[in-house]
């Protein structure tokens, strides 16, 4: 089962390497938004998949990420590859001070709370017009590769976005792995059962939260700078039940769940419209509904459910309903 | 695990370097022209908060289609793909780049929204693919044209409505003492800009101002206060939900400035509305402007302008509400579109349709009696003139000559 994951890893990852080749530049350059919201999700499979905490409002740390990329290059002429790490630690600071609240809240009343937080994004963006630009936002240069590199912006910024996704995925996979991974499972599964074998439910949660945070601060960045400009407008309340929607369809057991979530909503929007350019909405909407009917446990689930169907001799461990919480956590 | 990762980076280093050969592919400076077709391509918020002003695209697309059911221009038909983007820059950035790559569109056409157009602005002028008549008011794509020459607006922008305002009261009522309530932001502040500088040495006439944000719910606080502050002229630079509110609450407030209202802002939907909860007298003598016809004022039945876009609605949107004046306000740009792709006759390349661009002389017949369309290389204002209307009992009459905003901003300077 481990050698096929790393054989499927390899194979996923020679594949986003050699793709820019065959394809035109525009194509890479949606494909680097696949990869900010691949991680955007990655940190809800985290929190949500992982250890049960349901956030309506990622949207909040993905504008946190977006506009400190961007304040720092427009005001201080920071360059991207300092503002990224920089933008995923601002918003895991604000992570952690959200994630002790959180400690407060479960189920729906976090997700209100964390709801607000993705309302009140917008107007408090258009406050602190010298910093923000208020509602105009803030234009960015583009991104150019180093001279000694000869790709076009489009396909250097898709490796860069590549290459901390697939850091940030293996990162990710390994601490799941481990005893972080058990800890925050068990605090989803049963948190009085989990604090009397010592894990401490409040540090994991606070941690699952800002952890989280820090994957959609990065991903914020990461889709800022491609977009060359950050408004209120595009931290909207749609953004926040984007990539929840996203996490939902992917898979929220299983890390795969981030790339497939990743390609729907930023494809399936599109396709939408190319079906049916009256009523995009509403092809986008019965293509969701179809989805979760016939695969509960999003694409990566039903995937993984047909895998094991096939080998009957493995655990076929059925995949939890998603997002109440799953009573029983099923192999990685 | 770590094997393997840095096997997987090693191949994504090799394929990095495997990619220096390719070549970057330049576009060819008359994409989407054929001798039967011109694809055009332009973005709207189909779905999301802003889809009311869907119907400018719908407009357009209707309009296109009557040009070809008549021949096309020049014997080309013209397509038009227009995207949903949800009012969302990123979305807009993301489609206006396939529409430009993949479907190889000539020019970019209509796209609505000042957020949407700012962010795709700098790709188009680097490109040099034509951003035209943009669906937005904020006065940067005339006041930045030396920064980016391939971008035009269309309609008369907010900072100029605003100097005709002023310029109204300083003529008719030079004691004013003005307050305002706008909204904050880009929209808003074009506004604020605008009046102050019509008023010029006479600025000192404004009283008080208040601002809002959109996401407030209500604004009758921010009324309250200015009618504190004793003014007799209240300027409502406002959206339509907090247009309504703002009269509603100055009716019911029993203050009864004279109230200038922004012309985005007066739809017969949105004037109903705040007469029928506040009152005849809320709505009553309001003054604000025009620059395209009234589809909803019964005087322009035999207007041809009228005709045409009654015709071009009953066949093509027949089930849009003729009065909602978005439908013909994207005719109008749609007509502006063709009538540039009409005088670059044979020669339809990029840069041919922005000289054509940058020498508009038209008489729009959507566009409101006497205005001109008319630009230059440097003056991408294609619209500088509107006329000011007064609200009575139900419509909007016409009070006097066009006022032309840019000539008196060119005077001062």
């Amino acid at each position: 089962m481990k050698t096929n994951r790393l054989v499927l890893f390899g194979v996923v990852a020679i594949v986003i390497a050699i793709f820019p080749a065959f394809v035109p530049s525009y194509v890479s350059f949606e494909f680097t938004y696949v990869a900010a919201y691949a991680i955007a999700i990655l940190g809800l499979i985290v929190l949500t998949g992982k250890n049960g905490q349901i956030s309506l409002g990622h949207g909040a740390f993905l504008a946190i990420g977006g506009y400190t990329v961007a304040i720092l290059a427009t005001k201080a002429g920071v360059p991207f590859w300092i503002g990224i790490p920089l933008a995923g630690i601002v918003s895991g600071i604000i992570g952690i001070g959200i994630g002790l609240v959180a400690l407060r809240l479960e189920g729906v009343y976090l997700a209100l709370a964390t709801f607000a937080m993705a309302v009140s994004v917008p107007s408090l963006l258009k406050r602190f017009t010298d910093l923000t630009g208020g509602s105009g936002g803030l234009v960015l240069d583009p991104v150019t590769p180093p001279s000694w590199l000869p790709i076009d912006s489009e396909r250097f910024f898709y490796y860069v976005a590549w290459a901390i996704a697939g850091v940030l995925i293996v990162f990710t996979a390994v601490l799941l792995e481990g005893r972080v991974g058990r800890a925050l499972r068990a605090i989803r599964d049963n948190e009085v059962a989990a604090s009397s074998f010592g894990v401490n439910p409040y540090f994991y949660k606070t941690l699952a939260f800002s952890w989280s945070a820090v994957y959609a601060g990065i991903a914020g960045a990461l889709a800022a700078i491609p977009t060359a400009f950050v408004s209120p407008d595009t931290y909207n309340f749609n953004l926040s039940v984007t990539v929840l929607i996203g996490a939902v369809l992917g898979g929220l057991e299983s890390l795969w769940g981030a790339l497939l979530g990743a390609l729907v909503i930023e494809f399936l929007p599109l396709w939408a419209q190319k079906i049916n350019a009256a009523a995009p909405s509403v092809v986008y909407g019965v293509a969701l509904i179809a989805v979760m009917l016939t695969m509960p446990g999003g694409i990566a689930g039903g995937l993984i459910r047909l895998f094991h169907r096939r080998e009957p001799k493995a655990d076929a461990r059925a995949v939890g309903p998603v997002v109440a919480v799953p009573v029983q956590h099923s192999s990685e | 695990m770590v094997k393997s990762t840095k096997t997987a980076v090693g191949i994504a280093a090799l394929a990095a370097f495997a990619l220096s050969t390719v070549a970057v592919t330049p576009v060819r400076a008359d994409d989407g022209v054929t001798p039967t077709e011109i694809v055009i391509g332009g973005t709207d918020p189909f779905s999301g908060p802003a889809s009311a002003y869907s119907s400018i695209g719908k407009g357009s697309a209707a309009y296109f289609q009557y040009v070809n059911d008549h021949g096309g221009v020049n014997g080309r038909k013209i397509t038009y793909k227009n995207l949903d983007d949800s009012y969302s820059p990123p979305q807009t950035v993301q489609l206006t780049r396939q529409l430009v790559e993949d479907d190889k569109v000539f020019a970019i056409f209509g796209s609505l929204g000042t957020g949407p157009n700012t962010a795709i602005r700098p790709y188009l002028n680097q490109k040099g693919v034509p951003q035209l008549f943009i669906a937005s008011g904020a006065s940067k794509w005339g006041n930045e044209v030396a920064q980016y020459p391939w971008t035009i607006g269309w309609e008369p922008d907010y900072e100029s409505e605003a100097v005709i305002y002023a310029r109204n009261i300083l003529k008719e009522k030079p004691n004013s003492k003005i307050a305002i309530i706008y909204q904050n932001d880009d929209f808003g502040n074009d506004y604020l800009r605008g009046l102050t500088r019509g008023l010029g040495s006479h600025a000192s006439m404004i009283v008080k101002q208040a601002s809002y944000e959109v996401t407030d719910p209500d604004v009758s606080s921010q009324i309250a206060s200015l009618k504190a502050s004793g003014a007799d002229t209240l300027m409502i630079f406002a959206t339509p939900k907090f247009a309504i509110q703002s009269m509603v609450a100055t009716a019911q407030q029993g203050w009864k400035p004279q109230i200038y209202l922004s012309n985005v802002s007066i739809s017969e939907a949105i004037m109903h509305a705040a007469t029928k909860v506040g009152g005849a007298d809320a709505t009553n003598g309001i003054i604000s402007t025009q620059f395209v016809k009234d589809p909803g004022d019964p005087k322009n039945a035999n207007d041809p302008g009228y005709k045409l876009y009654k015709e071009i609605m009953d066949k093509y949107i027949p089930t849009g509400t003729l009065s909602d004046g978005n439908y013909l306000v994207g005719m109008a740009f749609a007509y502006t579109m063709v009538d540039v792709l009409q005088r670059c006759g044979k020669d339809v390349t990029r840069a041919n349709v922005m000289k054509m661009a940058d020498s508009l002389n038209e008489v729009n017949p959507f566009a409101y009696p006497g205005i001109l369309v008319s630009t230059s290389a440097t003056n991408h204002f294609p619209m500088t003139s509107a006329a000011l209307v007064r609200y009575d009992n139900g419509r909007f009459i016409p009070t006097g000559a066009l006022i032309d905003a840019r000539a008196i901003i060119k005077a001062e300077k």
